[in-house]
């Protein structure tokens, strides 16, 4: 499948490989892990963050004059889906203790938690339950388990990778939970990866000081998901799931308390009422914004809907400046391109190389270092190989991994990114794969406390969409623990809060207000958000569908 | 094949398939969905992760002058030159209503939930339709056999696309037996981690709160220093 002149790198690379392979067995790091400075002055130049372009000012709403991603500014700045006066808010369609929107992880784990509490619950999700990005995550899950490690030290990794800006509170809650979310969702039926004395496995991530990568094989997302999904479906008289109905906008009471959303249905085109005690903002990232144009690891409906929702209603949003770029996509061949290659792969053991074969940086810097590297391995070094599309990418080489671990390994730990490659004749037992940095998370989100509350009194967030948590760059495998750390105490402080919450009438007048606000910020756009669905349309066909309307990117 | 000028002036080969019936002329090298979406469907259901993991897009396709029916997801498909397709945007099956906590990890279990399996004919189609490659019919063999262990094992790369269901003559629900008894397997047959309770027990008894004041009260200074001098596991 590789190109002839790929097929000599790959020959160079193989020739590199036993010095390497020894270096790795050495036990000590086989590139020296950057400094504080080097690691500053790798990201100024090379991450596309810093890109002046990549940034301008949001001129509505609560974060108002603050610079950030241009992509979100242009969905905050944004008309609502809806006419507010159509709506008669006083006859609700749904009446619930708990609406959770978004039924990907932080969602189901939310409406279980809230059904052992006794609170009833809609799931309302844009796709099917579990369309998520939780069901892609591949490489594994954070918690600090072994003797050698502690939630504390888990705590300083996070700040570190984060530079320092998470929200404490938020860190604290997220590895104290840690060890309790591994044991609760084993006892849910998660069959996680384990030794023969009953152990967790465990491996190092980026910017890890201690192995504490807990997985299921290469599926660890999908195991997970599942498993939350079918204890969902288990209780189908305390969780009502509306599937392919996504939330469009949220209502508040007179109070300015929140009090539901306004669902719409993708395939009727109905939009319902829903009156809910609680609220929770469930609704994940926003990887198919696809930010300066990168391709994406995430899932089809990932558009970042709950951030404008959130926003329009009076939220603020932290960090919404900061992308995550996967150091490792993979770019070659065309049809994988932005697809996800676990971070895994460099956790057993695979490395880097550029087209010399050479190692160029620690293979688990935290992700927005390792994929500053790699940019400036290829955009200023010029030692990235070129695909015939013209994309450019190192080696991340895997044939490593079998011969650390011995043979077999591979097809144990890792059938998906094997079954990934083999359908393209690429065997990563024998051959590397050609990886570039994709888009692949949402850093910031809606400002939240450790007890998932944001500023509106009622709104509760959990996962992605929540911001504060990872500062300006999310580790590996905390995502997995924040939606479970997270969604279960959203639910569990939500449903606290339902027991006491006296709704008052119900409004829209969020939506006419921040429609004013456009107006008077002179904002002209056709812009609606939320965006529900990115479009690949082609523009030869869009031009001959002459009597189509869209909405946005859907028509 | 034919060889036509796209939008972006490169010379792209081009197949013909024929969405649903009708005719369209495509890039040679596209998945199944990104031909849909070339074609100009929006699409809806059919759609999930786009990676092969979520199972969302089954699709059913012939090819001419061949009498098979085949099938694959269309994120990780590609089309082939008069590849006749139609998506399958959802598939019925029925999913056992449990409590897990009541469950025993036998094959009792699997007869009280989900006896239809026990109509298994060994015939293999739920295998040879797999878009994963895996070993179905043997996982529901061993779930007749109440080898949990083997069913967790064989279906744990399960997509749960439904595409076994829909082959199957004994109309089993292949992925839904398959995460029941992973989820036994996680819950009784996986071997407990000591360390686990252990760990469990230090949060208990509050250990690390300490440890913790002094980390959220650090200046950032401090917290720096410390960060750069911790010492690593080796890997």
């Amino acid at each position: 499948m590789y190109t002839d002149s790929m097929k000599k790198s790959i020959e160079v690379v193989a020739k590199t490989r036993q010095k390497r392979l020894e270096l790795a067995k050495s036990g000590k790091p086989v590139f020296t892990p950057m400094t504080a400075e080097e690691r500053e002055t790798v990201l100024s130049n090379f991450h596309p963050d810093y890109k002046a372009e990549s940034r301008r000012t949001v001129n509505v709403g609560p974060n108002k004059g603050e610079s950030l991603t241009a992509e979100v500014s242009d969905i905050l700045e944004a008309h609502s889906r809806i006419q507010p006066q159509l709506f008669d808010l006083s006859r609700p369609d749904y009446e619930t203790d708990m609406l959770i929107i978004g039924g990907g992880g932080g969602g189901c784990a939310a409406a279980i938690i809230a059904r052992q509490k006794g609170v009833k619950s809609i799931i309302s999700t844009k796709l099917r339950l579990g369309d998520s990005n939780s069901m892609m995550s591949q490489g594994g899950m954070q918690a600090a388990v072994k003797p050698q490690d502690s939630p504390t030290r888990h705590y300083l990794d996070i700040l570190g990778g984060g530079h320092f800006d998470n929200k404490p509170d938020l860190v604290r809650a997220l590895t104290e939970d840690g060890a309790d979310v591994v044991k609760w969702l084993e006892e849910l039926g998660v069959v996680w990866d384990k030794n023969e004395d009953g152990s967790l496995q465990v491996l190092h991530g980026g910017g890890t000081s201690r192995k504490r990568m807990h997985s299921c094989r290469d599926y660890t997302g999908a195991i997970i998901m599942r498993t939350l999904m079918d204890e969902v479906r288990n209780h189908p008289d305390d969780i009502s799931v509306l599937e392919f109905v996504p939330a469009v906008e949220l209502i508040l009471d007179n109070e300015g308390k929140c009090a539901g959303a306004v669902l719409y249905n993708l395939e009727t085109e109905e939009y319902f009422i829903v009156k809910a005690k609680s609220t929770i903002i469930a609704t994940g990232g926003y990887g198919r914004l696809h930010i300066r144009g990168f391709d994406t690891t995430n899932h089809y409906g990932a558009t970042g809907d709950g951030l404008i929702m959130a926003y329009r209603a009076g939220a603020n949003l932290l960090y919404m400046d900061s992308v995550q770029y996967h150091p490792t996509g993979s770019v070659f061949p065309e049809q994988i391109s932005g697809f996800l290659i676990t971070e895994k792969i460099r956790g057993a053991g695979g490395q880097p190389v550029n087209k010399e074969g050479e190692l160029f940086v620690f293979p688990r810097e935290p992700r927005d270092i390792e994929s500053s590297a790699f940019i400036r391995e290829c955009v200023e070094r010029n030692k990235g190989i070129e695909t015939p599309s013209g994309r450019w990418g190192v080696w991340l080489d895997s044939p490593l991994i079998d011969l650390i671990h011995g043979t077999g390994y591979i097809m144990r730990q890792f059938p998906a990114m094997h079954r990934q490659f083999f359908r393209y004749d690429i065997d990563i037992i024998k051959e590397p794969m050609l990886v570039y940095p994709t888009l692949h998370y949402q850093n910031g989100g809606i400002e939240i406390n450790d007890r998932c509350e944001s500023n509106i009194p009622g709104l509760y967030v959990a996962g992605e969409a929540s911001g504060g948590l990872h500062g300006r760059n999310r580790l590996m495998g905390n995502s997995v623990l924040d939606y479970n750390v997270f969604g279960r105490r959203a639910g569990e402080y939500a449903s606290g809060y339902v027991k006491s919450v006296k709704l008052k009438s119900l409004t829209l007048d969020h939506v006419d207000k921040y429609e004013k606000e456009l107006n008077e910020a002179k904002i002209e756009t056709d812009r609606v958000a939320p965006v529900i669905l990115p479009s690949y349309t082609p523009e030869e066909v869009k031009n001959r569908q002459l009597t189509a309307h869209y909405e946005g990117t859907i028509r | 094949m034919a060889t036509t000028k796209g939008d972006s002036n490169v010379s792209r080969e081009m197949v013909t398939v024929y969405i649903m019936g009708n005719a369209h002329k495509v890039p040679a090298d596209a998945t199944i969905m990104t031909a849909l979406e070339y074609a100009g469907y929006q699409i809806k259901r059919g759609a999930g992760c786009r990676e092969g993991f979520c199972g969302a897009c089954g699709t059913v396709y012939r090819l001419p002058g061949d009498y098979r029916i085949y099938s694959g997801l269309a994120c990780t498909k590609l089309v082939e030159e008069n590849m006749w397709l139609s998506q399958l945007p959802a598939i019925p099956g029925n999913k056992a209503i449990y409590d897990l906590d009541e469950l025993k990890a036998n094959v009792a279990t699997i007869q009280k939930l989900y006896p239809e399996v026990f109509r298994c004919v060994a015939c293999n189609s739920c295998t040879k339709v797999c878009p994963q490659e895996l070993e179905v019919m043997e996982y529901i063999q061993a779930a007749m056999r109440g080898d949990i262990e083997r069913v967790m094992d064989l279906s744990f790369d399960c997509v749960a696309c439904g595409l076994c269901a829909i082959r199957c003559p004994a109309e089993i629900i292949h992925y839904n037996v398959a995460l029941l008894c992973r989820r036994l397997y996680g819950k009784y047959l996986s071997k407990e981690s000591p360390e686990l309770e252990a760990r469990l027990n230090e949060l208990k008894e509050k250990k690390y709160d300490k440890e913790y004041e002094e980390l959220m009260n650090m200046n950032q200074e401090d917290m720096k220093k410390k960060y750069y001098d911790r010492d690593m596991e080796k890997s």
